[in-house]
């Protein structure tokens, strides 16, 4: 648990002068298959995104597959360029920038992967893949051995490692490898795309608890990037749920979880198995109806009304905007909770 | 006939040749199935959860598989391959994590279920696929007739997960073996196909054997719990019994490490140190020795000499720890 105060009230508000990365308007849409005269519409993946990021804290991005949540992390860091929108990194926006004249900021945000081996070069050896960062910044080479030394030891892995290659790991200490090169260097915030996903449960707690150990001495902030609605829970100081390429729920991660006011929000929790036999007999279960629509041809309205329990008329027609419905939080549903 | 349980294990065992050695990828796992109840068989990636059922199948390919599985009775274990055919899908089925792999891309979703049915009832090609439409509309797909006629990939990840649960009751088994079978699946697609196998279970009596790594989806569906650590029965017991006083300390672990929607407010995760074992090279003893936090507290040399055998805790509560007394 890190210090950091409650977030304000206008919390998804962009361009907030504390926030260390504002999202504004977001928007990507991958061109659709070639037709035979022309391209047939393309895909909607993420529409009118908008958060901020403070310094230190996590945000967590939860939703389905499919719902936009890695592409809206890939855009954060300019590994995809968005087709609407702007993100800005402390104030400059990143997003129209050159390659050129990003890559000195390149190095205050970094990302880490789900699957730890395929972001590993598997031809070089741990040191070199931690130096690969400092290396891009110039730095002298005995520096650079000093650091990546360090950084070994802050994640967790013996001096020792340094010479073996990935394929000579555990995959929770391969990602301790991936963290390891994306904190090199020292960067503001970390993009992580379900960094725990593909690893066991006891490996899991591992590397949650090391990723909150770092934010406290590093203070890097995070997106937390997820499916598993606990591990985000526990993470995150706030978070963003997404359905269908859009945030339908934003807040303070006690509000989302303890009230949600999105019925999406409070469909997912509920679906969640609990690792308690008596209270999973007990509990109220909303179970949704069909699967999530693809986003190739999303509903028309609020994109969640075909499997809305409580949807009438107007969600069909209308799609509902982010609105705040309680003090640090904000939910696009015309009947919240 | 009832006399038998549904299905009884026995010092199961399963080994592997290796170019690089012999692993026992399960040493000696006892458990049995009674119809109309789930068992939980829980365990991390190479706890030996998954080649325990494709050995009780008969789908172990080039693996030495000794002790005894009992289907209502009848033995398994070294059982001729026809023999093994003709009960595979008739009396027992398996779900798997991956509908996509499990069903083959060729054939209509009805056509491979209409074969299934063929091969252990005969009878004509229309009146199979008259049955195939029938359990495609049990297992809750929407126009089953029109689905019946398309291919796998046409379905959605829930809808192929159903699909394939419809192929595994076509014949209507006594034993259904899912392994991870929503692993792959949205949470709320998930609670789709849990709801559906519980229904399914309750209407027509299955025994059910649930392998999955989530804690989660074992409290929601199983009544017994077998937890799994390199490739041995660490722990067993009823699930609510499990989840309210673990015995064993990997079971403990296991459950501390879990963050919990349930949880307090900044409860910490505590982890377990260490990763799970090589099952090339195991640790001596018990598996779980070298990330045990009993034993480095009070390090015992039974932990490290013989593999501590399951013993009796509670009523229908066992555990294999021998620092147990300690601290029960």
């Amino acid at each position: 648990m890190t210090t950091e105060t409650a977030p304000l009230a206008d919390a998804a508000d962009s361009g907030t002068p504390e926030a260390l990365l504002s999202v504004h308007d977001l928007g990507m849409t991958f061109p659709g298959p070639r037709g035979t005269l022309r391209r047939r519409p393309g895909v909607r993946a993420v529409d009118g995104v908008t958060f901020d990021v403070r310094p230190g804290e996590t945000l967590g991005l939860v939703g389905e597959s499919g719902c936009g949540k890695s592409t809206t992390g890939r855009m954060l860091v300019r590994l995809l360029d968005p087709t609407a929108g702007r993100v800005s990194f402390r104030g400059q926006d990143i997003t129209r920038t050159s390659q050129h004249r990003l890559r000195p900021l390149r190095s205050r945000f970094q990302m880490i992967f789900q699957d730890p081996f395929a972001s590993l070069n598997p031809r070089q050896t741990v040191q070199q893949i931690i130096a690969a960062p400092l290396r891009a910044q110039g730095e002298s080479r005995a520096r650079i051995r000093a650091e990546v030394r360090d950084l070994v030891q802050l994640v967790g892995l013996a001096p020792e490692h340094l010479e073996r290659y990935p394929h000579q790991f555990s995959g929770g200490q391969a990602q301790r490898i991936g963290i390891a090169r994306a904190l090199a260097t020292r960067p503001e915030l970390v993009v992580a795309d379900e960094p725990v996903s593909a690893l066991d449960v006891s490996i899991q707690a591992q590397i949650v608890g090391l990723m909150e150990r770092l934010q406290r001495e590093l203070g890097v902030a995070y997106v937390f990037i997820a499916h598993d609605l606990a591990v985000v829970k526990h993470i995150s100081h706030r978070v963003a749920v997404m359905y269908l390429g859009r945030i339908v729920e934003i807040g303070d991660k006690r509000q989302v979880y303890d009230h949600p006011a999105h019925p999406y929000t409070k469909a997912l929790l509920s679906a969640v198995p609990l690792p308690d036999p008596v209270a999973e007999r007990t509990r109220e279960r909303i179970v949704l109806l069909g699967d999530p629509p693809s986003p190739a041809n999303p509903p028309s309205g609020c994109t969640f009304h075909p499997r809305c329990p409580k949807a009438r008329a107007r969600c069909r027609t209308e799609a509902p905007l982010l609105t705040l419905t309680a003090p640090g939080r904000q939910a696009a549903c015309h009947f919240p909770e | 006939m009832t006399s038998h349980p549904l299905l009884d294990v026995h010092d199961l065992a399963v080994e592997f040749t290796t170019e690089e050695g012999t692993v026992r990828a399960v040493k000696g796992v006892d458990f049995t199935v009674e119809r109309g109840r789930t068992l939980g068989i829980v365990g991390e990636s190479g706890s030996g959860k998954s080649v325990t059922s494709l050995a009780v199948m008969g789908l172990h390919r080039g693996a030495t598989v000794t002790g005894s599985a009992r289907l209502d009775g009848t033995e398994l274990i070294g059982a001729p391959d026809e023999h093994l055919r003709k009960l595979r899908g008739r009396r027992m089925a398996m779900v798997f994590q991956d509908a996509l792999t499990a069903l083959h891309p060729y054939f209509t979703v009805g056509d491979q279920i209409a074969e299934a049915y063929r091969e252990h009832f005969g009878g004509s090609r229309r009146a199979a696929l008259a049955r195939a439409v029938d359990v495609l509309g049990d297992v809750g797909i929407p126009g089953p007739a029109r689905r019946a006629g398309e291919y796998p990939h046409q379905f959605s990840g829930g809808m192929r997960q159903r699909a394939m649960i419809a192929l595994a009751l076509s014949c209507e088994p006594d034993l259904v073996i899912a392994d991870e079978p929503t692993t792959a699946l949205d949470v709320t697609v998930q609670a789709q196909v849990l709801e559906l196998l519980m229904r399914l279970q309750q209407e027509r009596g299955l025994g059910i054997v649930m392998i999955t790594h989530d804690l989660g989806v074992i409290a929601r569906v199983a009544d017994d719990v077998l937890v799994m650590y390199g490739g041995s029965a660490v722990e067993q017991a009823p699930a609510d019994t499990l989840f309210t006083t673990p015995r064993h300390p990997y079971t403990r672990g296991l459950l501390d490490s879990l963050p919990r929607l349930d949880a307090e407010d900044g409860a910490e995760l505590r982890s377990i140190p260490g990763s799970p074992p090589s099952l090339l090279a195991p640790p001596a003893g018990c598996a779980f020795h070298p990330r045990c936090a009993l034993h480095a507290a009070k390090p015992d040399a039974r932990c490290t000499g013989d593999r501590p055998p399951l013993r009796t805790v509670a009523d229908g509560h066992r555990s294999a720890c021998v620092l147990d007394e300690v601290t029960a």
